[in-house]
């Protein structure tokens, strides 16, 4: 029965990152959307884990949370890059690439 | 307390796996060479930037060779319960991805050394990044995958912004940033249902319990096109391609045959051990999926690609169309498993083979036009006849033009699709037949320029081309040309896939 209030919370987190990541226009705002989808992800493998009984789900939701330090730092990194060549981290200006 | 500590050990419930380490040696190759060229950086700095290509390739070339000792020995090794495998499909991939980054290699040393780049770290990057391609081979557990993945992806998100001060290199790396995180995020909520519903990471026990869990169809649905669609994004399938050509234009050519070719290779190798050893059991939701996908990719990868007038972003969209044709056999991968697999691997080596001899004409050529326009190529065969004739067997290899490897590869898609005998299969396979043709038609335009039109600038002295460009292209061009008239060689490789199918039970 309980399993399902952490698998609910963890969709919602995960719905509120897609939105983040899709309709914020501020760099910044777009990574911790970024997190937020990784850390609902978090959530379902640890709530699953505990509901079969085996460490596996904690063990992977660890892996996640290493990889997305280093996902969000090179994120950080091109968004810095971004500011320091244009004094803006508004993505929706990013657009030199189309066709 | 320590020693009351000691005295319990022996108790402890510890058992050291017992690790292969002929197994691992592919990797821990790697692995050293990126710690020794990190030091050789460090200690000898600007002294070291000559030295730091050479050693890359070694890397590569040394990596090799366990892989070929591997290959003589022959038997199938299993490592950490099942989580790491060695057998013949991962053997020919892991072989495939060390020859496409030595050839990577070579193609970028002058390019870094004549730009204004930053080189010895970028060499790094191009080795972690080998490293998580060669993990990926063999890896049959979703921990795994997951690892391996980002280690090939993130030092691929830098490769693509490595030129600092270019916006369009900038904006290329941001885009991939992006488009990226989220597909490895899709995939990780795909993954997180995955293990709910089994309880387990191992792919052969996935496969094993999502075959008989029926009663959760709808959830298994979800979780399984969740995990297709983020590695839809890493191949470049539509609906999920539209990084893919503004990252390859905006991207230092090296880095986008690089991601054209190795990564994109990655994503459908995971894809492989995915459906294969995985999904093999829910085959009413694979199927439909990679149809869609297959049949959507060429279809839109081809048509946008009739109307680019910038040659990389043309390799791009054909790279999309082409990567249609690889999903292709996946939409028959139950009814007809093994010569499905067989047609996604020979595709897989011959494709990296020609498209990365494409894309070392592109570099060698845009050393003298310091452009990318198909017109800037036109005249190319009055003052560069070699460079012509060389992207001429790449374009009609990619075309499909026999007896060159590209038809080779199609023929086995075909081949297999037409085996399945379902209809699915035959209007696939109709697809697969019309787009070949509609892709004549941008190659030609290509041709076109580089033979008869005449050079724009009228400057008609000749290109030099480098030591490391002109090896680059030996090695592409004689595979693109051997697969092709041999096709007998590339049975030889990829004829013995089965044991990964035995994984899946059948």
């Amino acid at each position: 029965m309980w399993l399902n209030q952490f698998l609910l919370l963890g969709a919602l987190l995960f719905c509120i990152g897609v939105y983040g990541v899709l309709a914020r226009r501020n760099g910044v705002m777009v990574l911790m959307s970024i997190e937020l989808l990784l850390n609902a992800v978090n959530l379902n493998f640890i709530a699953f884990g505990a509901y079969h009984g085996t460490p596996v789900g904690q063990v992977f939701a660890l892996f996640v949370i290493g990889v997305a330090a280093a996902e969000v730092g090179v994120g950080l990194a091109i968004v810095l890059l971004i500011y320091r060549n244009r004094s803006s981290i508004d993505l929706e200006s990013v657009d030199l690439l189309k066709g | 307390m320590i020693a009351t500590l000691l005295a319990q050990a022996p108790q402890l419930p510890f058992e050291a796996p017992v690790v292969d380490f002929h197994a691992l040696a592919p990797q821990i190759v790697l692995v050293a060479f990126v710690a020794v060229i990190l030091v050789v950086d460090v200690i000898k700095l600007e002294d070291a930037k000559r030295f730091i290509p050479g050693l890359t390739g070694l890397a590569m070339l040394a990596s090799l060779v366990p892989v070929i000792s591997l290959a003589l020995h022959g038997a199938d090794r299993s490592l950490f319960g099942g989580a790491f495998v060695v057998d013949n499909v991962s053997l020919v991939l892991q072989a495939m991805f060390l020859l496409a980054g030595y050839v990577v290699t070579l193609l970028s040393s002058n390019y870094l050394a004549e730009g204004d780049f930053w080189e010895s770290e970028f060499y790094l990057m191009l080795l972690s990044s080998m490293l998580g391609m060669v993990v990926m081979c063999s890896a049959r557990d979703l921990v795994t995958i997951f690892v391996a993945l980002e280690l090939l992806s993130i030092p691929a998100y830098l490769m693509a912004s490595w030129e600092k001060r270019n916006l369009r290199s900038n904006e290329a790396g941001l885009k991939y940033y992006l488009m990226g995180v989220f597909a490895s995020a899709l995939m990780l909520y795909g993954m997180s249902l995955l293990f709910g519903i089994t309880g387990s990471t191992l792919l052969t026990e996935i496969g094993a319990s999502i075959a008989e869990a029926e009663s959760s169809t709808p959830i298994v649905t979800l979780a399984i096109v969740l995990v297709v669609v983020g590695f839809g994004f890493k191949v470049s399938a539509v609906p999920f391609h539209t990084w893919a050509p503004d990252t390859y234009e905006g991207a230092p050519t090296p880095v986008t045959a690089f991601l054209a070719v190795a990564s994109k290779a990655a994503g459908f190798v995971a894809l492989v051990q995915l459906v294969f050893v995985g999904f093999l059991g829910r085959t009413d939701v694979v199927e439909p999926l990679m149809w869609a996908l297959a049949a959507a990719s060429m279809t839109v990868g081809n048509l946008i690609a009739l109307r680019q007038t910038n040659v990389v972003r043309l390799l791009a969209y054909s790279g999309i169309a082409q990567a249609g044709f690889m999903l292709a056999p996946f939409a028959v991968s139950a009814t007809n498993a093994a010569d499905a697999l067989t047609a996604v691997v020979s595709y897989l080596l011959i494709y990296a083979a020609m498209n990365l001899g494409a894309f070392a004409v592109v570099i060698a050529v845009s050393r003298k036009t310091q452009s990318g326009e198909i017109s800037s190529m036109g005249g190319l065969f009055g003052y560069a006849p070699g460079l012509t004739v060389a992207m001429t067997i790449c374009l009609a290899s990619l075309a499909g033009i026999p007896p060159l490897g590209g038809w080779f590869a199609k023929f086995v898609v075909f081949r297999a699709l037409t085996a399945a005998d379902t209809p699915a299969g035959y209007v696939l396979a109709i697809v697969v037949a019309l787009n070949s043709v509609i892709a004549f038609y941008y190659y030609g335009l290509v041709l076109k320029a580089m033979w008869f039109s005449p050079e724009p600038h009228g400057d008609s002295t000749p290109i030099k081309v480098p030591v490391s460009l002109v090896s680059a292209l030996a090695i592409t061009i004689a595979a693109t040309v051997l697969f092709g008239v041999f096709p007998g060689l590339i049975g030889h490789f990829t004829g013995n896939l089965g044991g990964l199918l035995s994984f899946a039970g059948g």
